[in-house]
């Protein structure tokens, strides 16, 4: 939590140090008034009319006797107003209104609807109040810039707690290919996974920095991976994929994964998907153990791989400069684009789903709004970025080299100039990986795990029944058996994740095509004619083969029955319309004196 | 066959003859043989006499007139009853009515049919008294929530008068509240509704009003029905109907007259102007002269033809009624109401009362009293034969009309009522329509003031005393939810100022220039876009030795895929082609022309049988060049979704706005949850539901009509309340 750091704005004062480091205190709900007063007015309508009545009542009750108003007028009469900025926080969708000519049942329907969903976005407005904490920042010197203080500094000048995340694990023995800090959009931010290039994988308890498991697969580890605890992880090694639990103790081998080169897992969906050097595409079931879905991508080797928080879609990167999104529910790419000249190296996604930053063999790093699948702005960097990550609040990290950038406001139309913080390593870096809820970067390097603090980069206010850092295991099997019950289905991943509250538009044939497909055969296709077998050497070959051929081509038959028909009455009208031509013909024009 | 039945029961007969009756005389016998013999021949069998005795003729059992040759005749039977003295005569008389009548009986109508009246009738009356329940059903099926059992009491704090039986006030600082509440008129006892409220809330219930409205439609429905057959009564061009009719208003009216001079004056006083009117016209016109063309033809005939000069006398008789004064009483009310309306009253030395004050010539006169009016009658004119007949005819028109209007039975009620032994009559020229509709509703008036024992100035319809009515009790009136509506609607507050999309999402919009071009965008000047360049305080320095094979392959990975733009371009102008509809090429060789290996069919051929498809709707990525977008439909997630339009919704706008949001604790606080997903009936543990009785669903509807306003009250009394 940054509000260890926060909780320090008087300390940083007396030490005068040039620059500062600190958070904001908390808002307080006194604090607002000057804003909820100009709202105040708009507010208040729609409770002045419910409370019309009640208010003449009481007036007339008050001034019940020569005027004199006989009790104190109460100073924050009515609910209390909500700010506006909250509400639009919570709008989901634009308000109905009901159209001129609507029936009853239809006004009704629509009218508490409204009603109802006003109430909930008021609600939620209101209980905005319990997120009280803000994200903090890294402010320097007039003349100075913020991507000169060093890590050193920031530490000491930051409370204990927070100073003593900054921390170095040399694993000298084996290099480090991949890590990750458990990818904790659900589960606590303290487990810390780490595999080297040459078999080393370790999970270390991030804050108290005990080792839970450590062990050498004896393989090469291509990517690991926490699945939806941290009980559980996954390790994409030279052949198979493994799954492990927290002991290092083997569960699982995937030999149906093979060549597995990186790996997402979709929290939500309980989908690892696994992109491997074979160009397939495959996504495992987590909670069932079953494979939804192998894609032949027909890319080639697949080493760059992200998702899509916000509607669970796999983004690939390809040599060609590519990117192809894909669902397990299409054997095609939902959409491809051509984002770089040269190979694609890295790529990430944004939390909600808005923007994609990526990075090429051609230097460039560029931000796209993958709604809209445009390009916002892109930059050169002097290396290029082999390593990409994006924080809860918007902070890209890129590594280049040996350098870890800090960038702010990337995601956004106006290009970075410059970056927000920089740190040098030892070797090259490979991996990186921000700590959900934390102001913290973990950096993966040819000399072991490097954690950096970077003020501003965790989501300061957690949802405690989504995902709780400080659970206990108690609240952790719950939390389990709730996710596993609320677990969304792998049909429902597309590029729109509200479509399921659209009506599905397509019609009756096409509908029923696709049922059939599903299907494999056509409910609602006719028998094919079956004679009933009589008796009294009535059926006989010959007897059943005759019946069969009185029914055989019956459709048909009605069909040329019709045809035939509709032909002759075309023919009819065709000799009518000759013969009164005909008869035209064969006036002359002295016909009309004729009598 | 059947001439083989007869044969063989004919020999039954004769055998069981011979049987029964051994040694009588051989007439008889011969005489049935005859008559079988004669039956033969006939179709039918002539029915056997039970009884051959000789007492064919007269029985104590019953009455055979075969002997005879005759039918039994009334005056047969009754024949006696008029030489016996001890009979009344009334019951003579009717006797001879039953003898002269010669109609028969109608038949009952069989059983099918008077069962289904008797379900028809049947049928509406359990219509009607189900019909009440309508509204519990509706407010019933459109409640969010319904908590069974229904009457259950209010878990809610309780007053100290419900929960304490014998309290006292006794500290001082009660009395004193108690004090200001009566001062007040406040209620102690009961402090849910002050005595103005309750008064208020009695002076009208919503069943109250409605009842109003239906009886205000009611009249104006029979208003209008009332209309529609004046229109069509004038339309009918039988004189003889209209004369009768006519004669009916007349005769009437005048018995309408004579109430309305004791109950309504001024309307009496109204009705005289109006025969003052047309005596005057009478008196200018030369209507019922001998001048006219058919009174001289009638004037030359009636020296020979007796009916003739009767028409003359009549159409004489008519303009003397017609111009005769009509005659105010003097203002002495003793005198007329003791010598009734009969005598002549002494009014000849009175100076005219003004009755017309349209008339200039009779202004300037006495001050004009009201007082009771009454007409002088003329003599009866009719003689009772004539006026028989028309009656009859009257009655006949009448159940005509009964019988196809069952709607209408207030007017008919009144617009026909017969008075046989009315004799006095007036005949009066012109009385249109219209003029009987102010008649009618006159009476209308009358009838409600009755009601009501409350005198009412002018001529005013029901229809406008009912509005009134309303209008009247406006200040007071409770409000319904109706009224609640319609308030609502009028303050309504403006919907807050649509917010836009969050933020961020906003800028980026606003941002993004808006792609109007319909020009390509030329995807290699899209790549090769400048790009910034970053400053960076520190440059990489180091390449290790592990990593430079690393580079090696990412090199050639780089110059492996050079012109990936042209592939990329070919990608998708495939993509694009695989998305159109190919051309259905139906042409067959030969076929009017020279066919076979090396000739192609001609080209008008080929256009005449070359089918185009319509092209495809433009796909997503039209304007994106660097995108390219699957058109493929996801059929997974369509299984799962809403495919069919339900109930009130009209369009898919409105259901799709109607399920926006979310119902589920992730995106909701746990109160709107349940709120949200309360479940529609909830019944209590253990407890009997027992069936709606009236009286409940009553009440239970009263309560959630007068909710609001009783909300407000309880507020009211609620700031005073001792606590």
């Amino acid at each position: 939590m940054d509000s260890l750091i926060c909780y320090l704005p008087n300390k940083v004062n007396i030490y005068e140090f040039d620059w500062l480091f600190l958070t904001q205190p908390p808002k307080r709900y006194w604090e607002e008034t000057e804003n909820t007063d100009q709202r105040r007015p708009e507010e208040e309508q729609g409770t002045a009319v419910q409370n019309q009545n009640k208010s003449t009542v009481k007036e007339r009750s008050l001034k019940r006797k020569n005027g004199e108003s006989l009790e104190k007028k109460d100073p924050f009469s009515g609910e209390a107003p909500i700010p506006h900025k909250q509400l639009q926080k919570f709008q989901r969708g634009e308000k109905y209104k009901v159209p001129a000519g609507a029936r009853q049942r239809l006004k009704e329907a629509i009218i508490s609807s409204e009603a109802m969903s006003e109430l909930a976005q008021k609600q939620a407005a209101r209980y905005d109040l319990l997120l009280p904490e803000d994200a903090g920042f890294l402010e320097g010197d007039e003349d100075e810039d913020t991507n000169t203080i060093s890590q050193d500094d920031i530490a000491d000048a930051a409370d204990i707690t927070s100073g003593s995340k900054v921390y170095v694990i040399a694993f000298s023995l084996y290099l480090l290919k991949k890590l990750q800090i458990q990818k904790n959009v659900f589960v606590c931010n303290r487990h810390l996974l780490v595999g080297g290039k040459k078999g080393h994988v370790a999970c270390i308890d991030w804050q108290s920095k005990d080792l839970m498991c450590e062990m050498n697969v004896m393989e090469t580890v291509n990517d690991v991976k926490w699945l939806h605890t941290e009980a559980m992880f996954a390790v994409a090694q030279k052949r198979w994929l493994y799954i492990y639990d927290s002991k290092g103790l083997e569960l699982h081998c995937v030999k149906k994964f093979n060549d597995v080169l990186r790996m997402q897992f979709l929290p939500y969906h309980f989908l690892l998907a696994t992109a491997s050097a074979t160009g397939f595409l495959q996504y495992l079931d987590v909670s069932v153990g079953k494979e939804i879905a192998a894609i032949c991508t027909k890319m080639g080797r697949l080493d760059v791989m992200s998702q899509n928080p916000h509607n669970a879609v796999i983004h690939l990167g390809h040599p060609n400069g590519t990117i192809s999104l894909w669902s397990p529910n299409q054997k095609e790419p939902l959409v491809k684009i051509l984002c770089h000249r040269g190979a694609v190296r890295s790529l990430t996604v944004d939390k909600t789903g808005t923007y994609m930053v990526t990075s090429g063999l051609d230097r460039k790093l560029k931000v796209y709004d993958i709604r809209a699948f445009k390009p916002l702005h892109s930059c050169f960097l002097p290396a290029g970025a082999s390593c990409l990550s994006l924080s809860q609040r918007g902070l890209l990290s890129a590594a280049t080299g040996d350098i870890v950038q800090v960038y702010q406001n990337v995601l956004g139309s106006s290009p970075v100039s410059k970056p927000y913080m920089a740190h040098r390593l030892q070797g090259q870096i490979w991996g990186l990986a921000y700590c959900p809820f934390e102001d913290v970067l973990g950096i993966g390097h040819g000399e072991g795990f490097t954690s950096m603090i970077v003020p501003g980069a965790g989501e300061p206010n957690f949802d405690a029944l989504d995902t709780n850092p400080f659970r206990s295991s108690k609240q952790r099997q719950e939390w389990e058996v709730k996710a596993l019950l609320e677990k969304v289905q792998p049909e429902l991943i597309g590029l729109d994740p509200g479509q399921l509250s659209k009506v599905d538009q397509a019609s009756f044939e096409q509908r029923h095509k696709e049922h059939v497909e599903a299907l494999g055969f056509d409910p609602l296709a006719k028998d094919k004619f079956k004679p009933k077998t009589k008796k009294k050497g009535r059926s006989s070959a010959g007897a059943i083969e005759k019946r069969k051929r009185k029914v055989a081509h019956e459709d048909q038959r009605d069909k040329i029955r019709q045809t035939v028909q509709e032909r002759t009455e075309r023919d009819k009208e065709q000799k009518e319309k000759s013969n009164e031509k005909k008869n035209l013909g064969n006036k002359s024009t002295l016909d009309r004196f004729r009598k | 066959m059947a001439a083989d039945e007869e044969e063989l029961s004919i020999n039954e007969q004769a055998i069981s003859a011979s049987e029964e009756e051994e040694g009588s005389d051989d007439e008889r016998k011969h005489k049935k043989l005859l008559e079988a013999i004669s039956s033969m021949g006939s179709r039918k069998r002539k029915k056997q006499n039970e009884r051959s005795e000789a007492s064919v003729q007269v029985s104590e059992f019953f009455v055979n007139a075969e002997g005879t040759g005759e039918k039994v005749n009334l005056s047969d039977l009754l024949g006696t009853v008029e030489k016996t003295s001890g009979a009344s005569n009334k019951t003579k008389k009717q006797l001879r009515n039953l003898q002269s009548s010669k109609e028969t009986l109608e038949l009952p109508l069989n059983k099918q049919q008077t069962e289904k009246i008797q379900r028809g009738i049947a049928y509406e009356k359990t219509a009607a008294e189900v019909s009440c329940w309508r509204n519990i059903i509706l407010q019933n099926q459109k409640a969010e929530q319904m908590v069974f059992p229904l009457n259950q009491e209010s878990s809610g704090p309780k007053r100290v008068e419900q929960v304490v039986a014998g309290w006292k006030v006794q500290t001082p600082l009660e009395q004193e509240i108690f004090r200001l509440l009566h001062i007040n008129s406040q209620p102690v006892d009961d402090p849910v509704l002050t005595p103005v409220e309750e008064q208020s809330l009695k002076a009208m219930s919503l069943e109250e009003a409605k009842i109003r409205r239906a009886e205000l439609q009611k009249a104006r429905a029979l208003q209008s029905y009332y209309e529609a057959k004046a229109k069509r009564e004038k339309k009918i061009k039988s004189k003889k109907y209209h004369r009768v009719q006519k004669k009916a208003k007349c005769k009437d009216f005048l018995k309408q007259f004579d109430e309305m001079v004791k109950t309504n004056p001024e309307g009496a006083l109204e009705e005289l102007k109006k025969m003052e009117l047309s005596r005057m016209e009478e008196r200018m016109s030369l209507k019922h002269q001998n001048s006219g063309k058919w009174a001289k033809s009638k004037a030359i005939m009636a020296k020979y033809d007796d009916s003739a000069r009767k028409a003359m006398q009549e159409q004489l008789q008519m303009n003397k009624d017609l111009t005769q004064k009509i005659v105010v009483p003097s203002d002495d009310e003793h005198e007329s109401n003791e010598e009734g309306l009969e005598t002549i009253p002494d009014f000849v030395n009175d100076s005219e009362p003004v009755i017309d004050s349209v008339n200039p010539w009779m202004r300037g006169q006495l001050t004009h009293e009201e007082s009771e009016v009454s007409c002088v009658t003329t003599e009866d004119v009719q003689t009772a034969e004539e006026e028989n007949e028309e009656e009859e005819l009257v009655g006949e028109f009448e159940r005509k009309r009964k019988l196809r209007q069952v709607v209408e039975e207030d007017v008919v009620e009144v617009s026909d009522k017969e008075e046989g032994d009315d004799d006095d009559e007036e005949e009066e020229e012109e009385e249109d329509v219209s003029e009987f509709n102010t008649l009618f509703r006159l009476m209308r008036s009358e009838k409600t003031l009755e009601g009501s024992n409350q005198t009412r100035e002018g001529l005013n319809t029901p229809g406008q005393e009912d509005e009134d009515g309303f209008l009247n009790e406006g200040q007071i009136r409770v409000r319904n939810i109706e009224d609640l509506e319609v308030l609502g609607e009028v303050v309504d507050p403006q919907p807050i100022a649509e917010p836009s999309l969050p933020q961020a999402v906003a800028v980026e919009a606003t941002s993004e220039p808006p792609n109007k071009k319909k020009r390509e965008i030329d995807l290699k000047e899209v790549l090769t876009k400048e790009a910034k360049a970053v400053k960076v305080p520190f440059l990489p320095t180091v390449v290790d030795e592990e990593e430079r094979d690393e580079q090696i392959s990412i090199i050639k990975e780089a110059f492996a895929g050079d012109d990936v733009i042209s592939d990329f371009i070919k990608d998708k102008s495939k993509r694009e082609a695989a998305g159109r509809p190919e051309v259905v090429d139906l042409t067959l060789p030969g076929w009017g022309e020279w066919g076979g290996v090396g000739l192609k069919p001609s080209r008008w051929k080929r256009k005449r049988f070359r089918i185009k498809m319509a092209p495809p709707p433009p796909r997503q990525d039209q304007k994106l060049p660097d995108v390219i977008i699957s058109e493929n439909r996801n059929a997974s997630v369509a299984s799962h979704q809403v495919s069919q339009l339900p109930f009130p919704f009209q369009n898919t706008a409105q259901f799709e706005s109607s399920i926006r949001t979310p119902i589920g604790p992730t995106w909701n606080t746990q109160s709107v949850v349940k709120n949200m997903t309360k479940p529609k009936v909830i019944t209590k543990m253990g407890a009997i539901i027992e069936p709606m009785d009236a009286f409940l669903a009553v009440l239970v509807l009263g309560a959630n009509h007068r909710n609001k306003s009783k909300l407000s009250i309880a507020f009211s009394s609620h700031s005073l309340r001792f606590k």
